[in-house]
């Protein structure tokens, strides 16, 4: 579906990414995270062909993005953390923009402004408030249809009641055969939605793996003060005591994933996460 | 004392349709709602709900219409109950002993606060 290949690239002198690769499977929700300044959003920007690589490349369906062909772009739709829209309303914004994407369903549009409790269709897209905008564009991206959907930060500005319906309406609209990539800070907005997780961290792919496989490996759990477990690799005061996450043993049963601690895990045994989770 | 609530959710999922059949919301032979219906609806993942749907196939308690969608078994609720009375024995039992010990609690005290 999309795939990195010993991807370098800077800003300057100093390099970003230095052979990076990684695979984006498909059919599935990804979750890409990372510190700020990590390089999440520049990843993104290479996998959708807006930046160039220096060296390396990233095929999306077998073709290299950054030759923008028209079969490439009409067939992946990336919603950036801050954008703007035009001076039109929806509907005209549809009737331009609707056929660069051979799949658009209008249908579907309708669908997703319902489930953002919506009727802006004909309302001019610059008089609605940055939350307002996000979830028209969101909307939008998901009628695409296309094979990748990428999203920086989709749930930054987003009222309450909308993140709920944010996921509702991916749930709804995703088919089989589209992938979404997320890079969010917000991961509770999006935890219960992935089943892919990637982690950048130093400029390098710290985790890839699935969701299913951070479960078999690792424990997340509460546990009473005295009974605290001296090999976590991380752990935080909770209610009960203590949070923390363990090395699965093969007798437990393996439970829910927390990204947060995951993170904060990942960040403070780099080798231990990378060794639990190498690939064969 | 807490119980294990740390399922993973597409366990959590299944629990929650089998609810669902136990209490006839859905009945024998009667068709549940769809993979993307159940992750709308719950706001997970539809490879999440998959799972769940496995999860309830291979126990036997729902089966496959191909084309059609998935239907509640005609021996769901017992297989339902099977399930769930070993998953008593087997993790819930255990820590109701373990704090009984702790507290000091026999057998017939709990039995005597159960007929009360």
């Amino acid at each position: 579906m999309l795939t990195v290949n010993n991807l370098t690239f800077s800003y300057g002198k100093k390099p970003l990414f230095e052979n990076l690769s990684l695979e984006i499977p498909e059919g599935s929700i990804c979750g890409l995270l990372g510190l700020n300044g990590a390089g999440k959003s520049t990843l993104l920007y290479l996998m959708s062909g807006l930046l160039f690589p220096r060296d390396g490349e990233v095929l999306f369906n077998d073709v290299d993005v950054a030759k923008r062909l028209p079969s490439t772009l009409g067939n992946m739709f990336i919603v950036p953390e801050e954008f703007e829209l035009p001076s039109m309303t929806l509907a005209n914004y549809m009737k331009i923009n609707a056929p660069f994407y051979p799949k658009f369903d209008s249908e579907k549009l309708r669908r997703c402004l319902e489930a953002f409790d919506m009727k802006i269709m004909d309302v001019n897209l610059q008089t609605l408030s940055m939350g307002q905008k996000k979830k028209a564009f969101l909307s939008f991206a998901l009628a695409t249809n296309v094979d990748l959907l990428i999203m920086d930060e989709p749930t930054n500005g987003l009222d309450i009641p909308s993140k709920s319906q944010f996921r509702k309406a991916v749930a709804q609209s995703m088919t089989d055969s589209q992938t979404i990539l997320i890079s969010t800070h917000q991961i509770r907005d999006i935890e219960s939605m992935l089943d892919h997780l990637i982690m950048l961290d130093q400029s390098e792919v710290l985790l890839d793996c699935r969701v299913a496989d951070v479960t078999d490996k690792l424990t997340f759990a509460n546990y009473p003060m005295s009974q605290t477990p001296t090999d976590a690799l991380f752990t935080q005061p909770s209610a009960l005591g203590c949070q923390a996450v363990t090395v699965r043993n093969d007798d437990e049963e393996s439970g829910e994933i927390n990204v947060e601690m995951l993170f904060n895990a990942a960040l403070a045994h780099r080798d231990k996460i990378r060794s639990l989770f190498a690939k064969k | 004392m807490e119980f294990k609530d740390n399922k993973p959710i597409y366990m959590q999922i299944a629990s929650r349709i089998c609810d669902e059949i136990l209490t006839q919301t859905y009945k024998v032979d009667e068709r549940i709602p769809s993979v993307r219906e159940y992750a709308a609806n719950l706001e997970v993942n539809t490879n999440t709900v998959v799972r769940s749907f496995d999860y309830l196939q291979t126990n036997g308690i729902i089966y496959n219409k191909r084309g059609m969608g998935f239907y509640v078994a005609e021996e769901a609720s017992k297989i339902i109950m099977d399930i769930r009375k070993t998953a008593f024995v087997n993790d819930v039992l255990p820590e109701v002993f373990a704090e009984m010990k702790i507290l000091g609690i026999s057998i017939d005290e709990v039995v005597q606060l159960w007929n009360k």
